[in-house]
């Protein structure tokens, strides 16, 4: 995109002059770069005034926008025993820098029970994405929290009991009505307990029967697909429950949080949207010289970087732990660096205090070229889109240059000192997941057998020899408890190998599995270089005659290997068994999924007919000649053990 | 009160009212001011308490009448904290 409607640069840009500089840009019709000066506006000043400044623009620039898939849009009910109006702007403005349009419908106070219970509510009809039940303790246990000191134990046993029995019913009515998603809050402990300290000898005091009331919160949110807790208590408790609450404004507005920490209760429940919404980061590339060790390993030399157990380098040894704690969640992780090649891999392989080495990251870019030229080649060796990677750096300068350059990749500004590096990361909602399969576990590890594989690749004269040294191996199953969230977060997450892009819930593929008219096949691919895991999934549902693909993908790492072909082998052959004449199947493009676009065509489909949305492919099946690849072994697993269904 | 408070106040009421600052002045109220009603004042109040770092007591809130009376109490509040 072109500067040339502003030129304002980074340092002339401040608080007030931004205001201006979005009006103005709005007024010339230069929407992107308005949006994207908005959000700057927002990081350099999350306060109240700025939020409702904020969402008045975007709602004037939101249908403005040239890259309408700029914006994810995603709906929020927020079910309360509290004031929560005013957090409002402040979490649209959160969300409108994650790069989500959010819609948020607040219901009335206290009617939580009715709203859930039901289906006929306002709740349903708004049609949520997701749903916060955001009630406090006063409300939702009041015997235990105003008259605890008379209750005989065996009554407040029974008081907790009925708190949670309670939830236990509104929730299944919930998932009755809605698939979507539900955040719960769990309960706060009060700051001051009715007997004192004598509260804190007994689990059967006030605040014991709290946090029992909370574990089977939590118990019954695992028993449902896409029931979240949020811990209220221990956000409270994170930010001090004498500064987080404010007794006037409860007193005089029903509001029991301190105008200072309203953001954080927005930055909290971004910490669920932005997962929920897709918007998260997958990779995490980061800077060495003062962000991964103290100071500049080209000046310093190995004696002098700063990173160990002690400070000042202790910091960076927090910061070191918090992107391991990442690498466990699947995210990759990254190194682009100005530097000396020699220089930064003899620090990371070969410096005592390093917690992070070489082995830990996908990629490295180690040179002296432009920082986003290297970032665009990170997301293509990694095989991800530029919006899938976050970028830290405690240079702002270098961050103002990849913002400008790529305005899709999440850059995490760092504060000044580096003690608070660790937390900046951690704090991090595009870092949030709310499940976690095997193969997130396993990802860096799989992406060196990708280096392997590319490697072998090379030397091979004919695709075929290739394909047959692989020695690839593939299960094939009907979706399962044990693979559900594994794959709604396929469907999720899955942008290039993607035939419809739809994007399903664990709720939503659960409710299509117990149709029998519906087939969920997930694909487990490994070959001789390492296991896959669970890489691709695809839906058919049979109309007549017809069988039609609803959802085919296949994760990036895999395509190219002839894997497509044997699945959708696979699902001729099914659908031709249950007695199907013709397989279906739309191809609708996106901006990203290019790669899925000649599929059909190339496996002997006919095209029937297109419009605005997309093509329609059809293969007859009886004269099909479409056969698994022989060099492929493909195992098909016809029933299983567990069903999804487990859950509710 | 001072040219520099009654300026930050008046940027506060122009994101909240969302009318342009120079349309504010000491005297502007309810009265002037269309959408500063009961949802508007609490949002008024919270961006004051964060923006200048003071709590605001209900009796605080009564005085609020317009603009320039809020700069006032802001600038009493700031002095009295120190």
């Amino acid at each position: 995109m072109s500067n040339s409607t502003s030129n304002s640069t980074p340092a002339e840009r401040n608080p007030t002059n931004l205001r201006a500089e979005v009006d103005g840009l709005i007024a010339q019709g230069a929407f992107d770069l308005a949006a994207r000066r908005l959000a700057e506006l927002w990081r350099r000043d999350p306060e109240s005034s700025t939020a409702s400044f904020v969402t008045s623009r975007l709602d004037q620039l939101r249908d403005k926008l040239r890259d309408k898939l700029a914006l994810t849009k995603f709906k929020l009910a927020i079910l309360r025993s509290f004031t929560v109006e005013p957090i409002v702007p402040l979490l649209r403005s959160e969300a409108f820098a994650y790069g989500i349009d959010l819609e948020v419908h607040v219901g009335d106070f206290n009617t939580y029970v009715q709203d859930m219970v039901d289906g006929q509510s306002s709740l349903y009809r708004f049609a949520p994405n997701a749903v916060v039940l955001a009630v406090r303790t006063d409300q939702a246990a009041p015997e235990l929290w105003r008259d605890f000191a008379d209750l005989a134990p065996e009554v407040a046993q029974q008081a907790a009991e009925r708190v949670v029995r309670g939830y236990e019913q509104w929730i299944g009515a919930f998932r009755k009505h809605s698939q979507a998603a539900l955040i719960v809050h769990s309960l706060e402990r009060p700051s001051s307990p009715s007997l004192g300290v004598l509260d804190s000898q007994s689990e059967a005091g006030q605040s014991g029967l709290l946090r029992q009331i909370n574990r089977e919160l939590r118990r019954i949110a695992e028993g449902f697909h896409g029931v979240y807790t949020l811990d209220y208590d221990a956000l409270v408790a994170r930010h001090g429950c004498e500064l987080w609450h404010d007794e006037t404004k409860w007193l005089t507005a029903r509001l029991p949080i301190a105008a200072g920490y309203l953001l954080q209760m927005a930055r909290e429940w971004m910490r669920f949207i932005v997962p929920l919404s897709g918007r998260t980061a997958k990779v995490l590339v980061v800077d060495l010289d003062n962000t991964l060790w103290g100071g500049i390993i080209g000046e310093d030399g190995m004696n002098g970087i700063r990173v160990s157990s002690e400070y000042p380098g202790a910091a960076f040894q927090a910061l070191q732990r918090a992107l391991l704690d990442l690498s466990r969640k699947g995210i990759l992780l990254a190194v682009c660096s100005k530097n000396n090649l020699d220089d930064a891999m003899e620090a990371l392989e070969k410096h005592p205090g390093m917690l992070v080495h070489a082995k830990h990251f996908a990629a490295l870019r180690i040179n002296w070229t432009d920082k986003s030229q290297n970032l665009r080649e990170i997301a293509q060796e990694l095989n991800v889109g530029i919006d899938a990677l976050a970028f830290l750096d405690d240079n702002p300068f270098e961050r103002e240059q990849v913002r400008a350059a790529l305005p899709e990749i999440t850059v995490i500004d760092l504060p000044k000192n580096p003690l608070e590096y660790a937390a900046a990361v951690r704090n991090c909602a595009a870092f949030e997941r709310l499940t976690l399969s095997a193969e997130d576990q396993q990802r860096t590890e799989m992406y060196a057998a990708q280096k392997q594989r590319a490697g072998a690749e090379q030397s091979f004269q004919s695709k075929e020899d290739f394909f047959r040294f692989l020695e690839q191996e593939a299960e094939l199953e009907p979706v399962s408890d044990q693979t559900l969230a594994r794959v709604a977060q396929l469907t999720q997450k899955t942008n290039q190998f993607n035939l419809t892009t739809r994007r399903y819930t664990e709720t939503q593929i659960a409710e299509m599995a117990k149709r029998p008219e519906w087939h969920i096949f997930s694909i487990k691919v490994r070959d001789r270089f390492g296991d896959h895991g669970l890489v691709g999934v695809a839906i058919t549902h049979d109309v007549g005659e017809q069988c039609e693909v609803d959802t085919f993908l296949l994760s990036c790492r895999v395509i190219g290997r002839t894997v497509e072909t044997a699945l959708l082998a696979h699902l001729a052959e099914s659908a031709a068994q249950r007695g199907r004449k013709r397989l279906e199947g739309w191809f609708l493009p996106t901006k990203k999924n290019a790669p899925a676009r000649d599929f059909y065509e190339q496996h002997g489909f006919e095209w029937q007919v297109s419009n605005c949305e997309g093509s329609l492919w059809t293969l007859d099946l009886d004269s099909s000649t479409l056969r698994c690849p022989d060099w492929i072994k493909l195992n098909v697993a016809e029933t299983i053990a567990s069903k999804p269904g487990g859950k509710n | 009160m001072t040219a520099s408070t009654f300026e930050q106040v008046r940027n506060v009421a122009s994101d909240i009212f969302g009318i342009p600052a120079g349309k504010i002045t000491a005297e502007s109220s309810s009265e002037t001011i269309e959408n500063w009603d009961s949802m508007q004042h609490l949002n008024l109040v919270l961006a004051i308490e964060e923006k200048f770092g003071v709590q605001l007591e209900p009796e605080d809130i009564e005085q609020m009448k317009n603009i320039g009376a809020v700069a006032t109490l802001v600038e009493k509040l700031q002095s009295t904290a120190r």
